[in-house]
């Protein structure tokens, strides 16, 4: 061993020796390098609270209705004011969290069983499956998305269920498409061919090597999907399939609001608006600092 | 050139076909009789069993569907219930108002974003550059039904700049000729410039809603595929053999980097369509958006099949044209077959 | 080999280019990095100076910094920069634009990257002519027609309208070559230029060069890490190391005689004629290490792999002769299939080492992903060890015993580990997968492979993104050794190293082929290194054998005209 690489190594030890919890402390080196992550991951976790604990903390019944004080602005009492029958938007914004929040959870991690595993099947094996894959997704991306889940939505029927069936389905063709071209580059790559050699047979490589290779790409994709999939279901609760009312969800809420935006009465629509466009913006910035974290590539 | 358009033709056959049957099967999925959907809420068992009769329902499935295709090549999409008329004519009749409404919010997003996403790329870490992130970031996720909201509540409540969100065109005035069904366009073939006026106003902030939905993804792709672009190799030639830097970003960096734009476009399009609907809704715009949320809330299911599958034509027709102008700008996707 | 003549350097005439304490300093995620410090280079007209050095040396990064085509990050911080008797360094924005390309010209690695992929190549040369005002718009396309003749482009009028992607490698280098020197600059800088390309065509592609330059006069710089390519074009040499010139000298006085440490480690790892492995090795390792014993010529005669015929087809692309019909075109003429492997016999004994040589698409790669049962053979049989393995389909390979006894090197050290496993994973997936070995064994068994290879155990806990090249290279060795194999097939395993690891690693493989017995199949493109590793040598091309035989007959006395066209093309310094 000639004399530099003695060095390097004996200075690698040392480093090493201090990076003993080096999960942790990565975790506090993306946070701290970029302020944007921690504040995402802040909301998030203030998100996840209120739609743990939301319902037991509100200080209005979000369904209970007070014809006294039917379309007030924003006072102390009520923070965010009352709608058209009296009852508290604060609180209705607060628990529609925990509905959005399960609905994008919900189908989020649907389609990424579905998708994800599809996906690098197709990659991996090519042939048929990639056919079939492909078709199927291909016969989903022909039409709009959303008017697909509209579709989707009003034939099966009106529910919460459907909803996440049909924001599931919408999204497959993104997430076998995004699975599909990693696990087709990983295919041939000198890693695989060396797995092989190793004696991991056909089955055991895509999902074994090359599955965990792409799982940072993948939580991108995942974050992302979550706020679309909040969206989504806003939007078909909007036009009126899905949610229905009394039931407090931020798109109805919002199509509550809409007829007295024009009378002025802004603070019906604003604040579930608010707090969807919240939700959605913490999502995708999540997405990048949730890559950094799990990419080992980014660890220094 | 016809070679590349004919072969693009042969691989969107199977998509049509994919495309009519999925259309064909939403109905089939109907939890239930679905004659009752046909029929409507208010449908006498006798009406129901007619409509049964009528619309086919009794059959076996395989003859169904190749009723439905024949249907379908007539031009017959079923009639609707609230308003008895034939939903193709329907569609027919509002379809220009959704196009002009989208082609109008697209072509916004596409004037704003495209420079912004260059001067982004070119002037990294500027003031522009955030500039541009930020909007791509928060564009991504405004809801657009809330931002079409706000508009009104900013520029028609608070401020009155804008007319009321109730429709294409103010009860005062009168639609123009009838050549393309764009009011825009129509006003200025017969000189009618009062309408026209009338016809922007109404159409301004409808189309700016669109146009801010669209704004995030283009500006970020373009952005992105710019900063690839300039990094690349063959800019870095361009930049030693001592082009002139319009010349470099031009002609150079910028035709490489629309291609992942024009790719993005598609993806685009989905979304802008889809959109449509909310945007439609919330200033009454009289398309066919509405016309299937309308529909909806009737319970009145023909108009809705008629929608998706109108709608899904219409998306495989524009993502053609995107493979073609594609074609057009890549020389290696034309000559390699 | 064309030679320049060197002209008479009197100590009055201005340097060309004289560039004096040149300190360059990037901005990364970890600070500041100096990437050149001090640099003192100088240029004189007509001259060809070559700057040698391996990677990290910042050979690239001095030569970005004269033409100011420096990254963002990039600043010059010290040092002057003068050309013609024209500060570079103070010179504004729009001069510089004017001194490149029209006085000053660079061409670079990778040449069809370095060209726009949608535009004719034509109009590209065009771009450049009409920037610099050389000509008006109504001659422009003749004089970008002239230029393609210029450097031998076949058949100009009709490549003009080509796209980059329709020409070869070598082709797409004279086309940057033409954008080059189409406005007759004075300096042509030269980064890497024939990395990547064949033997054969680096050779035109430097005869070329060095032609056109001398016919004009020019004066060129050489950057490159081929020692023998500055041996055989240069008439001056730097030598760079970590940002640094160690040694600057007259070509002929660098290879006889140099005089610092680094230049003569680089000198000796440089394999080439009539040295053996272990003097390629650093001067003090050289001595400690044991000597290796002399390749056996002779053929041992039981045979380890004994391949018959192998055939290997793929399917052509493009339109079928049905749809080029229905289109109106006329049916293809060749055959439907190409053959990657056309029939081909050869047999490697135990504790023998092969050598499969041949230039890029001859049919080496193909070759040897069969014998390793990774793709499957259109034809033909695969004996190993009396058995015949091409029966067995690629897919059920892995799980069979016999893959235990055939493992592989590969060529890139970065792609052939998973970014996802630490060494020591890595290195115990086959003895996990194939020899079930229990776990508390395998840590163990981990360290002592590691030994082996000369890999530091600390080490072993590390991704292959916080390792060097030559440690990946160690990494993939040990794996490939882990199951003692009979059989090893290495794929241009130093290819991707600088030229002082790659000593370390080939002496590395020479003694564990002694000490454990295995055989070899050594592919390469490198013939002065199969030299030095390998008992025989067989030459492919376009899928057939055209030579075979004993290593050290072959080299000197070539049969085949493909074999002396190949050797004659290897640049190599002078004895």
């Amino acid at each position: 061993m000639n004399e530099s690489a003695t060095i390097i190594s004996q200075a690698a030890a040392v480093v090493l020796k201090r990076q003993r919890n080096s999960m942790l402390r990565h975790a506090r080196y993306v946070v701290s390098e970029n302020p944007v992550t921690g504040f995402a991951f802040t909301l998030f976790v203030l998100i996840a609270l209120c739609a743990l604990i939301g319902p037991y903390v509100v200080p209005y019944n979000p369904l209970a209705s007070d014809t006294t004080v039917t379309l007030k602005p924003p006072s102390l009492e009520h923070w965010f004011g009352t709608d058209q029958l009296g009852r508290d938007i604060f609180s209705r914004v607060v628990v529609a969290t925990r509905l959005d929040f399960v609905i994008a959870l919900a189908s989020v991690a649907l389609v990424f069983a579905m998708g994800g595993f599809a996906g690098v099947a197709a990659g991996y094996f090519g042939g048929w499956t990639d056919r079939i894959v492909s078709r199927i997704a291909d016969t989903i991306m022909a039409f709009p998305l959303f008017v697909l889940a509209m579709g989707i939505v009003a034939a099966l029927g009106n529910t919460v269920t459907n909803i996440v069936i049909a924001t599931a389905i919408i999204n497959f063709p993104l997430y076998a498409r995004v699975a599909r071209a990693e696990a087709n580059v990983r295919r041939e790559a000198g890693f695989v061919q060396a797995a092989r050699l190793s004696g991991n047979g056909e089955f055991r490589i895509p999902l074994m090597h090359i599955l965990p290779n792409i799982m940072p790409i993948m939580m991108v994709q995942i974050s992302l999907t979550m706020g679309y999939a909040i969206l989504n279901a806003a939007g078909l609760s909007f036009i009126g399939l899905g949610v229905r009312p009394p039931t407090p969800e931020w798109g109805i809420m919002v199509a509550e609001g809409a007829a007295n935006i024009i009378s002025g009465e802004w603070w019906i629509a604003l604040f579930p608006g608010a707090a969807l466009m919240l939700a959605v913006f913490c999502f995708n910035l999540l997405g990048d600092g949730l890559r950094d974290l799990v990419d080992p590539q980014r660890r220094t | 050139m016809l070679a590349t358009i004919g072969k693009r033709l042969v691989t969107v056959i199977p998509t049509l076909i994919g495309v009519i049957i999925v259309t064909f099967l939403l109905t089939r999925v109907l939890p239930g009789d679905p004659a009752v959907y046909f029929a409507g809420p208010a449908a006498t068992p006798q009406s129901i069993a007619d409509i049964r009769k009528q619309l086919g329902f009794d059959r076996p499935l395989p003859e169904q569907f190749l009723r439905y295709v024949n249907d379908l090549a007539h031009g017959n999409f079923g009639n609707s219930l609230s308003t008895g008329r034939p939903v193709s004519t329907e569609i027919t009749s509002r379809l220009p108002a959704s196009a002009e409404l989208t082609l109008t919010g697209l072509l916004l997003s596409m004037l704003i974003a495209v420079p912004l996403g260059v001067l982004a790329a070119v002037r990294q870490g500027s003031w522009i550059d955030h500039l541009c992130r930020i909007v791509a970031t928060v564009g991504v996720s405004l809801p657009v039904f809330f931002t079409g909201l706000l508009l009104v509540y900013i520029f028609y409540f608070r401020l009155g700049w804008a007319p009321a969100p109730i429709g294409r065109l103010d009860v005062f005035y009168t639609a123009p000729a009838q050549y393309t069904g764009f009011y825009l366009i129509d006003s200025l073939l017969t000189g009618d410039f009062e309408a026209f006026r009338a016809a922007l106003s109404q159409l301004l902030l409808p189309a700016l809603t669109l146009g801010i939905f669209s704004l995030a993804p283009i500006a970020r792709m373009t952005r992105a595929s710019m900063l690839a672009v300039l990094a690349s190799d063959f800019v870095r030639t361009a930049r030693a053999s001592g082009l002139k830097t319009s010349t470099v970003i031009i002609t150079y960096a910028f035709r490489n980097a629309m291609l992942p734009v024009v790719t993005t476009l598609g993806m685009v399009f989905s979304f802008l369509l889809g959109a449509n609907v909310l945007v439609e809704k919330v200033f009454a715009w009289p398309g066919i958006g509405s016309y299937a949320v309308e529909a909806l809330i009737a319970s009145d299911f023909a108009p809705v099949q008629g929608f998706v599958l109108t709608m899904a034509i219409l998306y495989v027709a524009l993502n053609m044209a995107i493979d073609v102008l594609y074609g057009i700008i890549d020389p290696r996707v034309r000559l390699e077959g | 080999m064309l030679k320049r003549t060197v002209p008479a350097r009197d100590g009055k005439t201005l340097p060309l280019l004289d560039v004096q304490n040149l300190t360059v300093e990037f901005q990364t995620r970890r600070g500041v990095v100096r990437a050149v410090e001090q640099i003192n280079l100088t240029v004189a007209k007509s001259e060809t100076v070559g700057i040698v050095g391996e990677s990290g040396s910042g050979k690239s990064v001095t030569s970005y910094a004269v033409m100011r085509i420096l990254d963002r990050a990039g600043r010059i911080v010290d040092g002057t920069v003068i050309f013609s008797g024209m500060d570079l360094r103070a010179a504004a924005e729009a001069e510089m634009r004017d001194m490149r390309g029209r006085e000053i010209s660079m061409i670079f690695q990778n040449p069809r990257a370095a060209l726009n992929p949608i535009r004719k190549i034509g109009k590209q040369i065009e771009d450049v002519l009409l920037q610099h005002a050389q000509v008006d718009t109504y001659q422009v396309s003749e004089k970008a027609v002239e230029m393609l003749n210029l450097v031998r482009i076949a058949r100009p009028r009709e490549r003009y309208h080509a796209y980059p992607f329709e020409l070869s490698g070598g082709m797409c280098q004279r086309v940057v070559i033409a954008l080059a020197l189409a406005c007759k600059p004075q300096l042509l800088i030269a980064d890497e230029p024939t990395t990547g390309l064949d033997v054969t065509t680096q050779k035109a592609v430097m005869d070329l060069v060095v032609e056109l330059t001398q016919q004009r006069g020019m004066s060129t710089i050489l950057i490159t890490h081929d020692l023998g390519l500055a041996a055989a074009y240069c008439d001056r040499v730097v030598v760079m190391e970590k940002g640094h010139i160690v040694e600057t000298a007259d070509s002929d006085a660098i290879f006889k005689d140099p005089a610092h440490p680094y230049t003569r480690k680089l000198m000796r790892a440089t394999p080439r004629l009539g040295v053996s492995l272990r003097e390629l090795l650093p001067e003090d390792q050289g001595e400690r290490a044991k000597a290796a014993p002399p390749a056996k010529e002779t053929v041992p005669k039981d045979a380890l792999l004994f391949v018959e015929n192998l055939v290997k087809e793929y399917p052509r692309q493009g339109r079928g002769p049905v749809l080029g019909r229905l289109f109106g075109k006329r049916p293809l003429p060749e055959s439907e299939n190409f053959r990657a492997v056309d029939g081909i016999t050869f047999s490697i004994a135990r504790g023998e080492s092969v050598g499969l040589v041949g230039e890029s698409g001859c049919g080496k790669s193909t070759t040897s992903m069969m014998v390793m049962r990774l793709i499957e053979k259109s034809a033909g049989s695969i004996i190993f060890d009396g058995e015949d393995i091409g029966k067995f389909p690629a897919r059920h390979f892995a799980k069979l015993p016999m893959r235990k006894r055939i493992q592989m090197v590969f060529q890139d050290p970065t792609d052939s580990l998973n970014p996802r496993f630490t060494a020591a994973r890595a290195i115990a997936d086959p003895l996990l997968r194939l020899a079930g070995m229990p776990r508390r064994r395998l840590r163990a068994c981990c360290e002592e492979l590691a030994q082996q290879v000369g890999l530091p155990l600390e080490l072993l806990d590390r991704f292959p993104h916080q390792l060097s090249g030559g440690q990946k290279a160690r990494v993939g060795i040990a794996r490939a050794i882990a199951l003692k194999p009979d059989l090893i097939i290495l794929d241009e395993p130093t290819a991707a190293l600088d030229v002082s690891v790659q000593a370390i690693v080939l002496n590395l493989l020479q003694d564990l082929k002694d000490s454990l017995g295995i055989s070899y199949l050594f592919v390469s493109h490198d013939l002065n290194v199969v030299r030095l590793l390998c008992n025989r040598v067989i030459v492919m091309r376009a899928g057939k054998i055209v030579e075979e035989g004993p290593t050290k007959r072959v080299l000197a006395k070539p049969q085949a005209e493909y074999t002396r066209d190949l050797l004659a093309a290897i640049p190599h310094p002078p004895l």
